[in-house]
């Protein structure tokens, strides 16, 4: 193996283990922004050490113990000097640890546990959510300072920054490195659902930038959803959200033209869908269901996505049963959004002037102002109503408010045509 | 990015015999710290070749040719799809299948197409071609079922 080969290799392992690392050396130095610097000594060490000695049966193991060696080191040294008692806890712990005769069952036991609590400090309500963002990409994605950059379209100082204070703010406020329980779990779990979906979504529909997709940050939420499915296999919320990204995912190919720009849901190539993401969407949506009680907002989703993929052409579409679902989700969870998006659904069972009239009582919504998708759907509705001037109208005002090059080009061009057929003598 | 892992048949699984409880409890720990990891997305072992049958094309002809099929070491025995971030992470994941007999075999790791690695070549024409046979197969599958 020549040494740019042993690096690729050490990255990948880095890929793998670094959450289980970072969470299992945070339980024991009870410092995020510690355990992450002693991860990434063993790191420094791996790539020191591996091209000569070649790479280990077991790598995460090898890591581990090499961070943990250091971790007492670190803490002898008495780095912050005002815990000396609970030091020497840690410190006692770590030794039996390391004088555990199987290093890898003693790792194994507590992985779970440790992933999960990091996962949860990662995504703590004291944290911004743009800082949640960054940490959990960072210490469970296990993604570079300059790749979330590049993915978020920010400076990498800027992004290298949020993750230092986010450290810092978890230390000041002595966050404890726990599993919230009871009546707390619901709320913090659905933080952690926020910040996966809000990672995902940036992926699906990016919010700026040139392009419409952005396709690996969809993959990076939908794998620490996978991953976080398997640590709390008993809400039904989390294989929601699975369910959800899983079906949106398996359209990502179809959505987006052969220059770039947007095709919309119903003028996608189904052949273009990936059956296997769907077929896992599905079986996650099952799984969400066969837990019991009443759907959530990602489960109800999940549902939505799952008529459309169900639907072989766009005319199999069972619209009567999405409106019928946002209908429920608008009561889980009211927002002018879901009923803007059930003002879709009911123009495609019952017909435009049925939408368009719950459109225009959403166009006073105050929240909705900036939102370029209401003057879309209110564009084509009128279209569909002939009433193109106003359609022109409504999509030019979208594509004002998209911040998104091809959505705004996709938008125009529907603007144009819109114009041309007022044009065209009224028959 | 996706992969396939292709696992290499060998005299035993092409016997059809069935592994021995130790390398399917291995099996199902490294499968199960698959899912934990959220690689994996599908994964199946296949039937020995005697099973199975292999069409050969010359031009418009067809021969259906019945397995099993002598050259082992080309056959597949089974097969993983993996989502992974780089092939360099799919060759780490590759290296820790177990293999507790200490067996001979082979793994092979190919990266999945998708349409745009294609690039310009492939042009709308084509694309929609792809795209309009796809949706025969799928109608098709799902006529069926």
């Amino acid at each position: 193996m020549t040494a740019s080969e042993t690096h690729r290799a050490i990255n990948a392992v880095w890929r793998i283990e670094s959450a289980r690392l970072i969470a299992g050396l945070t339980r024991i130095v009870r410092d995020v922004g510690l355990a992450e610097e002693l991860a990434q000594d063993a790191l420094v060490a791996a790539l020191e050490q591996w091209p000569e000695s070649g790479t280990p049966d077991n790598p995460g193991a090898w890591l581990m113990a090499t961070a943990k060696h250091r971790a007492i080191d670190v803490l002898r040294r008495g780095r912050r000097l005002e815990h000396k008692h609970e030091e020497l806890g840690h410190e006692i712990e770590l030794r039996r640890e390391l004088s555990a005769p199987d290093l890898d069952a003693a790792i194994d036991d507590d992985m779970g546990d440790d992933l999960l609590r990091l996962v949860f400090i990662s995504c703590h309500p004291v944290l911004s959510t743009e800082a949640r963002v960054a940490l959990t990409l960072r210490l469970l994605g296990g993604l570079t300072t300059e790749e979330i950059a590049r993915a978020f379209l920010v400076p990498e100082p800027t992004i290298a920054q949020r993750i230092v204070r986010a450290k810092r703010t978890l230390a000041k406020e002595r966050v404890p490195f726990e599993v919230p329980r009871g009546a707390e779990l619901d709320a913090r779990l659905s933080s952690v659902l926020e910040v996966l979906y809000l990672v995902f979504n940036e992926g699906y529909s990016a919010t700026a930038g040139d392009d419409w997709v952005r396709p690996g940050l969809c993959e990076d939420a939908l794998r620490l959803g996978r991953i976080l499915a398997e640590l709390v296999p008993k809400e039904p919320e989390v294989h929601g959200l699975v369910a959800l990204m899983e079906i949106q995912a398996s359209r990502l190919r179809a959505r987006v033209g052969p220059s770039g720009e947007p095709i919309l849901l119903l003028a996608q190539s189904r052949a273009r869908w990936d059956q296997l993401l769907i077929r896992r969407g599905l079986a996650a949506l099952e799984r969400a269901e066969a837990l019991g009680g009443a759907p959530g907002p990602y489960a109800l989703q999940a549902a939505l996505a799952a008529c459309h993929a169900r639907a072989r052409t766009p005319e199999e579409t069972d619209w009567a049963r999405i409106a019928a679902l946002y209908e429920v989700l608008a009561q889980v969870m009211p927002s002018p959004i879901v009923e803007l998006n059930r003002a879709v659904a009911l123009s495609m069972a019952f017909g435009p002037a049925v939408g368009l009239e719950l459109v225009d009582a959403l166009t006073s919504e105050p929240s909705l102002k900036g939102y370029h998708f209401l003057p879309s759907v209110r564009g084509d509705l009128l279209g569909k109503l002939g009433r193109f001037e106003e359609a022109r109208a409504e999509f030019e005002r979208a594509a004002a408010l998209t911040r998104n090059a091809r959505e705004r080009e996709m938008l125009l061009e529907r603007a144009a045509e819109c114009a041309r057929l007022s044009l065209r003598p009224s028959h | 990015m996706k992969f396939m892992i292709l696992i290499k048949a060998d005299k035993n699984s092409e016997a059809g015999v069935i592994p021995d409880e130790r390398l399917l409890t291995e099996m199902g720990k490294f499968n199960e710290e698959l899912v934990k990891a959220g690689v994996m997305l599908a994964g199946e072992g296949l039937h020995p070749s005697s099973k199975g049958a292999r069409v050969r094309f010359s031009g418009s002809k067809r021969t259906v040719m019945d397995g099993p099929f002598t050259e082992v070491k080309e056959l597949i025995a089974g097969f993983w799809m993996w989502e992974v971030k780089s092939r360099e992470e799919a060759i780490e994941w590759v290296k820790r299948i177990p293999n507790p007999m200490g067996m001979e075999s082979e793994v092979e790791i190919r990266q999945v197409f998708t349409a745009d690695d294609f690039g310009p070549a492939l042009t709308p024409e084509l694309r929609a071609q792809e795209d309009r046979l796809r949706a025969e197969t799928t109608q098709r599958l799902n006529n069926r079922s």
